[in-house]
């Protein structure tokens, strides 16, 4: 039984990790195709992707996007969690389901419908209604990660600053914010992980300038090429530091 | 239905750590023996190595005379009072207390039947569809021991069972808890750090600190005749006046050397271990009684701890000649 | 106060999610002349995607890997997820967690293009079947429904792993100790106690997982290929090619109204907020 476990644990790894070191693997290979025979190592594809204007554009938009619609939805959110967790409004089960909402729907779908809004409007398809939409997908997540975070303590916290003649505004920048940096930083961070790696809404909604999945994407179409390989390794590697920074400074203190 | 427990030099390591250290101690059929101790102390650990939820790094348990090491739980005949109850939530009263009899392959009308009579012995009568997110702490603690009793084991272990419930509910159930002890026979192992609870319903009390058994007996012997200082003060509220040579800071007492250890309210102005006059400091109503600070003339730095009767209200300044009616000497 | 702090959340949601869909029902009740959308009440699209057996196939291809995949997924990431909470030493836990979920955080593009390496007709694993003169020919993984499973499985494995994972230790110890103290052995204990408390979870975990996979586009495009539609791929053919986006909206609210069965099947174990 014991011994299972561990034939079982170390079975899932390798089928977890299987795609991403052929991945890393083949971003070094020394020919045209990406598949075995490993015929020797190269970095010439690293410095072909580091080179490429349109990928490198993509992500520096990619950045941009993922970085402002995550704190529109995150102080969009925070605001909200805070008046619903405290102030008691008619219907307050409703907003809260509604604003969870888009959480249980497809990205296609929220895409689909906000390009049927933007053209029925005339709105013009750019970086800025990709990230109209990723808005929309994270606000769910920052509203209920700040929504649970938001404790007796919490309160009790407030209603001392309030007694002590703190205006509401003061409350809710210099203790309410504060106290909860850990888990809205961790919504930050997820909102920008999930921003950052969507492809449909971008797809989507963008026209010209494009987000690096995107971009990606029609890298997909030329056929399997290192080059997409070491994309891949670069983005994974950049993912992988932004975690483990964060595991160390950030979600540590959430729990 | 009941029997003896046998620990024979048990020691638990943890790493480094020593939970204990060569705890030996014998434990009669269908007593009611009471681990007592501060959080720390090695009585819960003691509880988990008699369930067998751990094993000892050395020494071994007898249970009606059977060796346990390497038995494990289920296969054990002692059931478990949990602190926090674990109560199973997706299940009825009845489902929980049956549970034990379900594992054991037995029918399901011998079952609920037993169930139903379990449940009537914890007052819980007729509530056997209910769910446990339905009842209060004090009838959850109930069926947890319904359903620990129900597979009639021969101890029954209580991890503090009571810790959760306010005052007075707790000196409620401890009534109860004796009560059901004595109509069932099992043989109970009680854990607790409230040395109230443990007098309140101990045969025997065992008191621990740091890995060690410090003291044990009736509860009387061991509140008013404790083997250690560190036994005689978590029992209780205690005066210390050292001892040396024969002389103490209130002068020759005609006691050993040693520690003298008087209860406040073994104080009096008849007690015959005279003590001198004291001066009244200050005094505070408890209730049952006038509990007053009060300082030896020949010692007026000395503070010491009196009960004195509800109705007496000496003024501050009164002086009283006081004496202990008991006292005991310790090892300082 | 509560209501000016509320308001910018509630807006956003109303203005670019409640009022896209009802713009997106709208039109999927118009019908194409030509190149031209003509608004209208017609729901010829929905008559269509019901009769016309290429939109039916791609619902039950939907329909039918989805199942597979959650099926799978959830019997392959709770015996992970337990063997992580249970056996790992608690201090190793959080990173054997995290060791788990790693190539999660490969871009999402990139993962499914790292199967095709591995499932391809050249791929690791034919070669290495080959190598091993195990197999003739190459076997033929990649652009088949099997691929499109076994790179959704990969992805809602680790997602699954998380939320068992988070469901098993938050249960008191003590129900596994009460439950072995009383006589059950491994087995009863598992399906008498630790199987219904954590099934809230599980389902919930499920229910995301049923979600993301029958919505999503890039696992089948790249693995599966054309040979075998899904509704998402269905709908992107139609948005793309035929410029068809009154019947690209009627898919999706049909997609949508699958989603909410879905949701109505199963809420009475589900805790979304509780997430």
């Amino acid at each position: 039984m014991r011994v299972l476990s561990w034939v079982y644990l170390a079975a899932a790894y390798a089928f977890v990790f299987l795609p991403v070191v052929v991945l890393v693997a083949f971003s070094f290979q020394d020919g045209r195709l990406p598949v075995p025979p490993f015929q020797g190592v190269t970095l010439d594809w690293y410095a072909a992707v580091l080179g490429d204007r349109d990928l490198v554009a993509a992500l520096v938009n990619s950045a941009m996007v993922a970085t402002v619609s995550s704190l529109v939805a995150l102080v969009l959110g925070f605001l909200a969690a805070h008046a619903l967790a405290r102030v008691r409004l008619p219907g307050t089960m409703l907003l809260r389901g509604m604003l969870i909402a888009p959480m249980t729907v497809s990205y296609l779908i929220i895409a689909l419908g906000l390009l049927a809004l933007f053209n029925q409007m005339g709105v013009r398809l750019s970086l800025w209604t990709a990230g109209i939409g990723h808005v929309v997908i994270n606000l769910p997540l920052c509203f209920a990660i700040s929504y649970a975070a938001m404790g007796d303590h919490q309160k009790s916290a407030e209603r001392a600053a309030r007694d002590l003649g703190a205006p509401e505004w003061k409350v809710l920048f210099l203790v309410s914010a504060p106290m909860l940096a850990a888990p809205l930083a961790a919504a930050f961070f997820l909102s920008v992980t999930f921003s950052w790696d969507e492809f449909i809404i971008a797809f989507l909604l963008t026209r010209f300038d494009v987000t690096l999945p995107v971009e990606i994407w029609s890298m997909l179409k030329s056929g399997l090429s290192p080059a997409t390989n070491a994309v891949g390794s670069l983005v994974f590697l950049v993912s992988v530091t932004l975690v483990v920074v964060l595991e160390i400074f950030v979600f540590r203190r959430v729990k | 239905m009941t029997a003896g427990v046998s620990i024979a030099k048990v020691t638990q390591r943890y790493g480094t750590a020593l939970a204990l250290d060569g705890v030996s101690l014998d434990i009669a059929a269908g007593e009611f023996v009471v681990l007592l101790g501060p959080s720390g102390c090695g009585k819960t650990t003691l509880l988990n190595i008699i369930g067998g939820f751990a094993e000892p790094s050395e020494g071994r348990v007898l249970i009606g005379g059977r060796d346990m090491t390497g038995v494990a739980p289920k296969n054990r005949p002692t059931t478990t009072v949990f602190q926090d109850y674990a109560l199973f939530p997706h299940m009825t009263l009845a489902e929980n207390v049956a549970f034990g009899l379900r594992m054991r392959g037995i029918g399901r009308m011998a079952r609920e039947a037993k169930a139903n009579d379990m449940l009537a012995l914890v007052g819980l009568g007729g509530r056997g569809a209910f769910r446990p997110h339905e009842l209060s702490g004090g009838q959850r603690q109930r069926v947890a021991l319904a359903r620990a009793l129900a597979v009639e084991p021969d101890v029954l272990l209580l991890d503090e069972p009571l810790g959760a419930l306010d005052l007075k509910l707790r000196r409620a159930m401890q009534d109860e808890l004796k009560d059901i002890q004595r109509r069932v026979g099992t043989t109970f192992v009680h854990v607790t750090h409230d040395q109230e609870e443990a007098m309140a319903i101990a045969d025997r009390i065992v008191v621990m600190n740091g890995g060690r058994i410090e003291d044990e007996g009736p509860p009387q012997q061991v509140y008013l005749r404790p083997r250690t200082l560190f036994s005689a003060a978590f029992m209780g509220e205690i005066n210390r006046i050292p001892v040396k040579d024969g002389v103490s800071r209130l002068g020759v007492l005609g006691v050993p050397d040693g520690c003298l250890c008087i209860r406040p309210e073994a104080i009096s102005e008849r007690g015959s271990l005279r003590l001198g006059p004291c001066r009244v400091e200050e005094t505070t109503f408890f209730g049952t009684y006038l509990r007053a600070r009060v300082s030896p003339v020949r010692a007026p730095d000395l503070r010491l701890v009196v009960h004195l009767p509800q109705r007496s209200a000496p003024e501050v300044g009164t002086v009283l000649d006081l004496g202990a009616e008991t006292h005991v000497v310790l090892e300082a | 106060m509560g209501w000016g702090l509320v308001a910018p959340a509630l807006l956003w949601t109303l203005a670019f999610f409640v009022l896209p869909f009802a713009a997106m029902i709208a039109l999927s009740f118009a019908h194409m002349e030509g190149r031209d959308v003509v608004r209208g009440f017609d729901p010829g699209n929905y008559v269509r995607i019901f009769t016309d057996w290429t939109m039916l196939k791609a619902l039950l291809n939907s329909l039918e890997i989805t199942a597979i995949v959650t099926v799978i997924s959830v019997l392959l990431a709770y015996p992970l997820a337990a063997i992580i909470a249970f056996r790992v030493p608690a201090r190793w836990q959080r990173l054997a967690l995290l060791l788990a979920v790693l190539p999660f955080w490969t871009s999402y593009v990139v993962r499914s293009y790292s199967w095709l390496l591995v499932l391809g007709q050249n791929g690791v694993v034919n070669k290495a079947l080959l190598g091993l003169g195990l197999i003739a020919e190459p076997l033929e993984i990649a652009s088949t429904r099997v691929a499109t499973v076994i790179g959704f499985v990969h992805f809602f494995v680790m997602l699954l792993t998380l939320t068992i994972y988070a469901n098993l230790i938050q249960l008191s110890p003590n129900y596994a100790r009460a439950a072995a103290d009383l006589g059950a052995g491994r087995w009863a204990t598992f399906r008498h106690v630790i199987l219904p408390l954590t099934l809230p979870g599980v389902m919930t975990g499920a229910f995301l997982t049923f979600v993301l996979c029958i919505g999503d586009y890039i696992t089948p495009q790249i693995l599966g290929g054309n040979n075998e539609l899904t509704l998402p791929q269905l709908i992107m053919l139609q948005l793309g090619r035929s410029g068809n986006f009154p019947l690209a909206s009627a898919l999706s609210v049909v997609l949508m109204a699958v989603v909410t069965v879905a949701y109505f099947a199963c809420s009475r174990w589900l805790r979304l907020d509780r997430v």
